[in-house]
């Protein structure tokens, strides 16, 4: 860009004119720098320390740890709250979206459903889990669900509070990319409703739906506000085995467990999060 | 934790005329699956929350009505010596609007000048912006430690916690403000601009940002949501912000009336904040 | 008799629409519409946007309900049929091919759903793509072809199950110039060695008066006039037609003993029965012919070029006569013995002409409307 070019007021600015000695990419330095130290450092750092023992020496007794019986209890239970929250997550949550989206788009009950939902799947935690011993804990209002302090059960219907609505907002941009002549040539070709799912609009939003169900399930497998509120005494999941043997008085010994426990945490979502990406680009292929 | 889409993001997909022009009995059924939908949807989503909004309002007996509540937001102090919930509300407040401010100025100038003038580091921003959701904070905060020790030194104050807010924000902001950088041709208008003597920050300042309004106050509020629920990370760093405050109120008195009338205001504001954007949204004539 | 795979003939059918409306809350988009297509024609539907073509053709599809009237197809009464049992093949202005299908998937989906066996369907699609002359794409996907190419595939996608009828919405209007006039030829050689009873929604009239048997002229939900391409254009039936279809002057005229007197030319009436009096006629530019004026005089029929329109072979000449302004069409070899500026004489051929009683100023009446 090297043409000469004035402002308003006729003053050349101080870089027209000039070869650039400064390389454009300098300009996202801030943006990187920032990434860097504050999500590649911390993240390095804890995959580092997972092999390292109290006393500063490598080791890989931290993640020969993750074998024994006790930890995998751990990914277990993490693992069945996930799968099964995400699933009921991902199902209800397109059937809400297809609600929504068969709507009028400009009307008040999509923008309604889309100002909850991303109220809501942001908003887990500690008031969540507030919410839900109001109303079916042990003085519930509505009634007393023997069932609410079961594991996986009663903490799963409360992850289906912000997993139905993250999927709403995730799937929702797929079905809206259903094209209206893709269902009217399939009709005029002759097939019925059933017969335009099977094979046109179900495999279409297949890799949506997949995705989505990857999404929820890394979202719930990283969750931990939300479980730790509802009842601390006992970990179930692999983040509330970090808390607890991070603030243990056993303590600092086990800071590089911590580690090891969140670096497989890490690897774990890496693997799901991969999927779902690759799962969104089939998508955005056909639904653009 | 992971909602990838902003809200009331219309894709660029056409949605339109999803009813009109169906047929009349394919309507009638498609309105009545949407109604059924709704009701059930909605009873799940509002009991919860009515019964939080209901607890807040209990008397001092079991089933009569007091406000007393809601009035201690502002006067509660724990007997503990726990520091009063006001400052944990006024600091969390100032903290989503620290973090909305930091993210903007590092993400949007960022993202602008990758579009426009170095286009290989597009790719490498975006990984980056959704790798958050890949680092549980339970793993990043085990990683955070060392790095908020030094910040320490700096300020004891929770406000610091806005630094790695900003990270946790990634993800939400840039696919807001993805999705409104790409509905604008930013190449054309800024060699327009260009062209008739703009400097690059004009570009950006004047030409590029005014159109992306709408995708920045998404990102603002999508932000402003995130940071109001935060718990994990502020926890684990000892910090004690609105959720935290929220929690160690509930461990130490339970029947803290005060902890659900917080918590149905902070939904409630930030419900409101997102409605208000979802209809303060200006009409764009022009798409892509 | 349209061609069978089996070789048998099979007759086409005719369509009969009868007192079609259809309207959106307040606003009216068909009002009573009655169109027959005989059996075997390709009728074009023609108008400006919000005419009612596409509205109608949708009720034809059954991809919405009408309000009155009803529609017949070979005999039998499909008005309450629903769209996939009207055995109707459509082809949509753009978009319509299924994605995660290849180019052969997609042309044998409708076989899929009559249970059509994997090989015999597999026969039939090559068969269909053979004759938009696109098997060499056959399992491509439809992001990987061009727009013209999809457009070919659905075509033949709708004639895979061998319908009744054969509905085109604008088939053309997302397509480049060039690639549209190819295809459109295309269409019609497949439409007529097929056989297949036709209707064709445009907005372009040029398509429409090149493929069609009859063209419908639509205006606000009703048909203006439904006649052969050349009696839409030199027979209009009311101004509307005569000013969508082609250009035209507007002229002041005089009637009286059933001719019209415009500028001292006397023209023949088109239709009979005009009242004397004034009147605007409708005049078209190829029936005006210019030379050069060389004489000093001046009257009705002389003038000035202000401008050459070049368009090829033929090139449209703009003449300001005074109090008004004219065009004329010529050979492209005539118009440039008259550049801007020189003055000529104008004549109009006695050729019969519209007229309306409107007391509109003179002038050119615009180009068709989008």
């Amino acid at each position: 860009m090297a043409a000469a070019a004035t402002t308003r007021t006729g003053v050349r600015p101080s870089w027209a004119g000039r070869r650039p000695s400064v390389p454009a990419w300098v300009g996202t330095v801030p943006f990187f720098g920032y990434v860097g130290v504050f999500l590649l450092l911390p993240t390095g750092i804890v995959v580092w320390d997972a092999f390292k023992n109290p006393a500063g020496r490598f080791t890989l007794s931290g993640l020969t740890a993750l074998g024994n019986v006790q930890v995998r209890g751990f990914f277990i239970g993490s693992f069945k709250l996930s799968l099964i929250s995400s699933l009921i997550g991902a199902v209800f949550g397109a059937i809400l979206a297809y609600a929504v989206a068969s709507g009028n788009p400009d009307g008040v009950i999509r923008r309604l459903y889309l100002c909850v939902s991303g109220v809501l799947a942001q908003f887990g935690g500690v008031t969540l889990a507030f919410a839900f011993l109001v109303l079916i804990g042990p003085v519930g209002l509505l009634f007393h669900a023997g069932w609410y302090f079961s594991f996986p059960w009663g903490i799963t219907v409360i992850y289906a509070y912000f997993q139905i609505p993250l999927m709403v907002l995730v799937f929702l941009p797929a079905i809206d990319g259903l094209r209206i002549q893709w269902r009217e040539a399939s009709e005029s070709l002759g097939s019925s409703a059933w017969q335009y799912w099977r094979y046109v609009g179900g495999p279409l939003l297949l890799p949506a739906f997949l995705g989505g169900l990857l999404l929820l399930f890394a979202n719930a497998l990283s969750a931990y506000a939300t479980i730790q509120a509802w009842e601390d005494a006992i970990p179930y999941t692999v983040p509330q085995q970090i808390y607890t043997s991070m603030s243990s008085e056993v303590g600092l010994a086990n800071i590089n467990y911590a580690d090891a426990l969140a670096l497989g945490m890490v690897v774990l979502v890496a693997i799901v999060m991969t999927g779902y990406a690759l799962l969104q680009r089939r998508a955005a292929r056909w639904l653009r | 934790m992971a909602a990838v889409t902003a809200v009331g993001e219309t894709p660029l997909a056409e949605p339109a005329r999803r009813q009109v022009g169906m047929q009349a009995g394919r309507r009638r059924r498609l309105n009545l699956f949407r109604y059924v939908v709704f009701t059930l949807f909605g009873l799940f989503f509002a009991l919860p929350l009515l019964a939080m909004a209901r607890f807040s309002l209990e008397g001092a007996k079991l089933g009569t009505w007091s406000l007393t509540a809601w009035r201690q937001i502002a006067s509660y102090t724990s007997s503990e010596g726990i520091p009063p919930l006001l400052s944990a509300v006024e600091i969390t407040l100032e903290l989503a609007v620290i973090t909305g401010a930091v993210m903007l100025v590092v993400v949007v100038p960022t993202m602008i000048w990758i579009r426009l003038r170095v286009r290989w580091l597009a790719r490498a921003m975006e990984f980056l912006c959704l790798l958050p959701l890949t680092i549980p904070p339970i793993v990043l905060v085990v990683g955070l430690g060392p790095i908020y020790d030094k910040i320490a030194h700096l300020s004891l104050s929770a406000l610091m916690l806005f630094w790695v807010y900003v990270i946790l924000a990634l993800p939400y902001a840039y696919r807001a403000l993805a999705a409104g950088l790409s509905s604008i041709d930013a190449t054309t208008l800024s060699e327009a601009a260009r062209s008739l003597g703009a400097s690059w920050f004009s570009v950006i300042v004047r030409v590029i940002v005014p159109n992306m309004w709408d995708a920045i106050l998404n990102a603002l509020l999508l932000t402003c949501a995130l940071v109001l629920g935060e718990f994990t990370i502020a926890f684990f760093l000892l910090y004690v912000n609105l959720q935290v405050e929220l929690y160690s109120i509930s461990r130490n008195t339970p029947d803290a009336g005060v902890i659900f009338s917080t918590s149905t205001a902070s939904l409630l504001f930030a419900f409101v904040l997102l409605l208000i954007l979802s209809f303060a949204r200006r009409r764009r004539g022009i798409r892509g | 008799m349209t061609r069978t795979r089996d070789g048998a003939a099979r007759t086409a059918v005719e369509v009969r629409m009868e007192g079609l409306s259809r309207r959106y809350g307040a606003v009216v988009a068909l009002d009573h519409l009655d169109l027959t297509v005989q059996p075997g024609e390709l009728v074009a539907l023609l108008g400006p946007s919000g005419c009612g073509k596409t509205t109608t053709l949708r009720l034809l599809a059954g991809l919405e309900d009408t309000d009155t009237g009803s529609i017949n197809v070979g005999g039998r009464d499909i008005t309450r049929l629903p769209a996939s049992k009207r055995d109707m093949g459509m082809v949509f202005q753009a978009y319509s091919l299924f994605p995660h299908m290849t180019v052969r998937q997609n042309v044998a989906f409708g076989l899929r759903l009559r249970r059509v066996g994997a090989a015999e369907r597999d026969k039939r699609a090559l068969e269909m793509l053979d004759l938009v002359g696109l098997s060499t794409q056959a399992d491509r996907y439809p992001n990987q072809i061009s727009g013209g190419q999809q457009q070919r595939v659905a075509l033949a996608r709708a004639l895979a199950i061998e319908p009744q009828v054969l509905l085109l919405d604008e088939p053309l209007s997302a397509l480049d110039a060039k690639v549209r006039a190819q295809l459109r030829d295309q269409i019609r050689r497949i439409q007529l060695e097929v056989g297949i009873t036709t209707l064709f929604v445009t907005h372009d009239q040029e398509e429409a008066l090149a493929i069609a048997d009859r063209v419908g002229v639509m205006k606000e939900g009703r048909l203006e006039q439904l006649a052969p391409p050349t009696d839409v254009y030199s027979r209009p039936a009311t101004s509307f037609v005569a000013e969508f279809v082609g250009l035209t002057n507007r002229l002041t005229g005089e009637v009286s003993g059933g001719q019209v007197t415009v500028r001292g030319c006397t023209l023949p009436l088109m239709e009979s029965g005009v009242p004397d009096g004034q009147v605007v006629a409708l005049v078209r530019p190829e029936a005006v012919t210019l030379a050069s004026h060389t004489s000093a005089e001046s009257g009705p029929l002389v003038g000035t070029v202000i401008a050459v329109t070049f368009l090829g072979a033929t090139s449209r000449v703009t003449v300001d006569l005074g109090d008004t302004t004219i065009m004329a069409q010529l050979t492209t070899s005539d118009a440039s013995a008259l550049p801007a500026g020189s003055r000529v004489a104008l004549t109009i051929r006695p050729d019969p002409v519209l007229v309306s009683s409107s007391s509109s100023a003179d002038g050119l009446v615009a180009e068709e409307e989008e």
